[in-house]
């Protein structure tokens, strides 16, 4: 344990208590206001009230939103397992020209802005595919970040478990796909399933590549951004922003304690820091 | 060890190369039915990376490998009639030790009671009875290295691979799973390609072994013959502590324990004698060892069982003059090594 002066201990424990601070007071105000008793919001609230759950819950809007954004969340995880799997496969477990880049190509997507992401979807999408805007071109959108995701749990964990049990799987006469089937998915899977709730949980809150991807699609996100400017709508738009931190915290917390159990991967941390992004 | 029929494992010309390393350059090699044949050699010296290739996890550069007589040079491990017991055991951590040793029975689509029965017996063979439904975790590391042994050993390969299977165990361990990897070899009547780097387990259970160094073969012979009559002074040197003393323009090498310290009354008839000073003296428990230079240029490391001698009286040799003898015979001329000055240049 390294040991500090008393003075750098109390600097580090206020550093900590601010940045907390700075993260958790606003969410929380958000989280009181979904209660608060008036119409009109100001600080402190007068009362409480669960009627804007009721409300929000019985808002068509914002049931189409939620259910949009469930397919979109889940379309895109579904294509990330399938083709961050695929990759984390090909780079961790077969020597080939390239593969450098292609492993850095691959985790690029999450460094790029998200605004340059969006830009450059939405003209190949509309201009040189010649396709509509829609639930279709959202998923594909936010696959080119969730695939990011996948691909790191899966590669972190593919290094990390070596290739000896596959050899031996080989060795006792099992084919590549049993050997894939018997021994290595079952060792990725807890990574796997990390990898995708944080992708899931990318995709839900994820609103600049959706505003290029999404035409006349609503979700979640893009929901509360044209309705917090409506004064009728705001508490409505609190109780949908709270839902939205719940339902973004379940996954990121679970594929943490994913991460954790005995034969865990450390990828997960590099997927976490990852969904800082949003 | 008949000479008839085809060797169970053949090596032809095997080269394998990482980059720029030479791993395995150019081996020859036959092993024959149900022998206990060991690769022996120093970290880095191609013994496992040989054995990578008989077991099809790695793919000569240039080369033949051949099974029982057909080549298998192309063929996958999962095609190939061998079983390997790796160092680091790679028991499948999500199964249970019955699902570990029945893996291979499975794949082969060998059901029901045929299979029961064989991972009965399997387990039974290395004493694991009753342990079918634990996990790889909950068991000690000499338990691992069974249950890795009995997975292998199920499928009747024609041919056991260990790759330096008792590394991890503890020196007590490790010597009784010598002795008990060697009864069961001579019970199951299975060729055995054993690596390992440590000379004693080589000379104590092989019928046969093989030295390498850097990426060759230096010697194939039994144990007495590799220890008796090294061929080179890498093997000697490396199969057990050995004394190069040059004479006359030729290198010999003795070993430690053939050579006696004589008092003046003991009779030196048919010894090569030679006068020396004790320079060193290390008092092990069982034996004592001198290191003493010999008036004829060189030193000499001898080795005495400690009969008669306390530590104190042993100590107390250093300095001494002493002569030193052995039989002309246990002086083994290393061939080849007129040549060593030339090479030298």
């Amino acid at each position: 344990m390294l040991h500090l002066s008393n003075g750098t201990r109390w600097a580090l424990r206020i550093g900590t208590a601010i940045t907390l601070t700075f993260i958790y007071v606003p969410l929380i105000v958000i989280a009181i206001y979904a209660f608060n008793d008036s119409r009109s919001q100001s600080w402190p609230i007068e009362g409480l009230t669960l009627d804007w759950f009721d409300k929000a819950l019985h808002n068509p809007g914002v049931r189409d939103a939620l259910w949009t954004s469930l397919k979109a969340g889940l379309g895109a995880t579904a294509i990330a397992i399938l083709l961050g799997t695929l990759a984390a496969m090909a780079v961790a477990r077969h020597r080939f020209f390239g593969r450098d880049t292609i492993s850095f190509l691959v985790v690029l997507p999450i460094a790029l802005p998200g605004i340059v992401t969006g830009m450059a979807l939405n003209a190949t999408f509309t201009q040189v595919l010649g396709v509509d805007l829609t639930l279709f071109t959202v998923i594909v959108g936010h696959a080119t970040f969730c695939i990011v995701v996948v691909y790191n749990n899966a590669v972190a964990r593919l290094r990390r478990t070596g290739t000896s049990l596959e050899e031996a799987a080989n060795d006792l006469g099992a084919g590549p796909w049993r050997t894939f089937r018997d021994v290595t998915f079952p060792q990725m899977r807890t990574a796997l399933v990390a990898g995708a709730l944080l992708a899931f949980a990318l995709s839900f809150d994820e609103i600049i590549v959706t505003t290029f991807t999404a035409g006349s699609e609503q979700t979640l996100p893009i929901w509360i951004f044209t309705n917090y400017s409506r004064p009728n709508q705001l508490p409505i738009v609190n109780v949908v922003g709270l839902m939205l931190i719940v339902l973004s915290i379940i996954p990121v917390y679970l594929a943490n304690r994913l991460s954790q159990d005995p034969i865990g991967a450390p990828g997960a941390t590099a997927g976490a820091g990852a969904a800082a992004r949003g | 060890m008949t000479r008839n029929g085809d060797s169970a494992v053949r090596l032809v010309g095997a080269r394998k190369a990482y980059g720029d390393v030479v791993a395995v350059d150019g081996v020859d090699l036959e092993i024959e039915a149900d022998e206990f044949f060991t690769m022996l050699g120093p970290s880095g010296s191609g013994k496992t990376t040989c054995l990578r290739l008989i077991a099809g996890f790695e793919r000569p550069d240039g080369g033949r490998v051949e099974l029982a007589g057909r080549d298998v040079t192309g063929l996958p491990p999962h095609e190939r009639d061998v079983n390997t017991v790796f160092q680091d055991y790679a028991l499948f951590p999500h199964m249970s030790v019955g699902e570990n040793v029945a893996y291979g029975l499975k794949v082969k689509r060998i059901g029901g009671d045929e299979r029961r029965r064989r991972v009965a017996e399997a387990l039974a063979m290395v004493r694991l009875t009753g342990y079918e439904d634990r996990r790889p975790a909950q068991l000690s590391g000499g338990q691992r290295q069974r249950v890795a042994l009995a997975r292998a050993l199920v499928n009747r390969p024609r041919v056991l691979l260990l790759d330096e299977p008792l590394g991890a165990l503890d020196l007590k361990l490790r010597q009784q799973m010598q002795q008990e990897l060697r009864t069961l070899q001579q019970e199951v009547r299975i060729t055995f390609v054993y690596v390992t780097h440590d000379q004693e387990e080589a000379l104590t259970m092989s019928d046969r072994l093989a030295v390498f160094n850097d990426g060759r073969i230096e010697q194939v012979g039994e144990p007495a013959e590799v220890y008796e009559h090294p061929v080179n002074e890498f093997v000697a040197g490396f199969v057990g502590v050995s004394n190069i003393v040059e004479r006359e323009g030729r290198r010999f090498t003795i070993r430690p324990e053939k050579v006696r310290i004589l008092d003046d009354v003991d009779a030196s008839d048919g010894l090569r004698v030679e006068g020396g000073q004790i320079r060193d003296v290390a008092y092990i428990g069982a034996v004592t060892r001198y290191i003493v230079d010999l008036d004829g240029g060189g030193e000499i490391q001898v080795v005495r069982q400690n009969l008669e001698m306390s530590s104190q009286e042993a100590l107390e040799q250093r300095g001494r003059r002493v002569r030193v003898g052995w039989r002309g015979e246990h002086a083994y001329a290393i061939p080849g090594s007129q040549q060593q000055p030339e090479e030298e240049l």
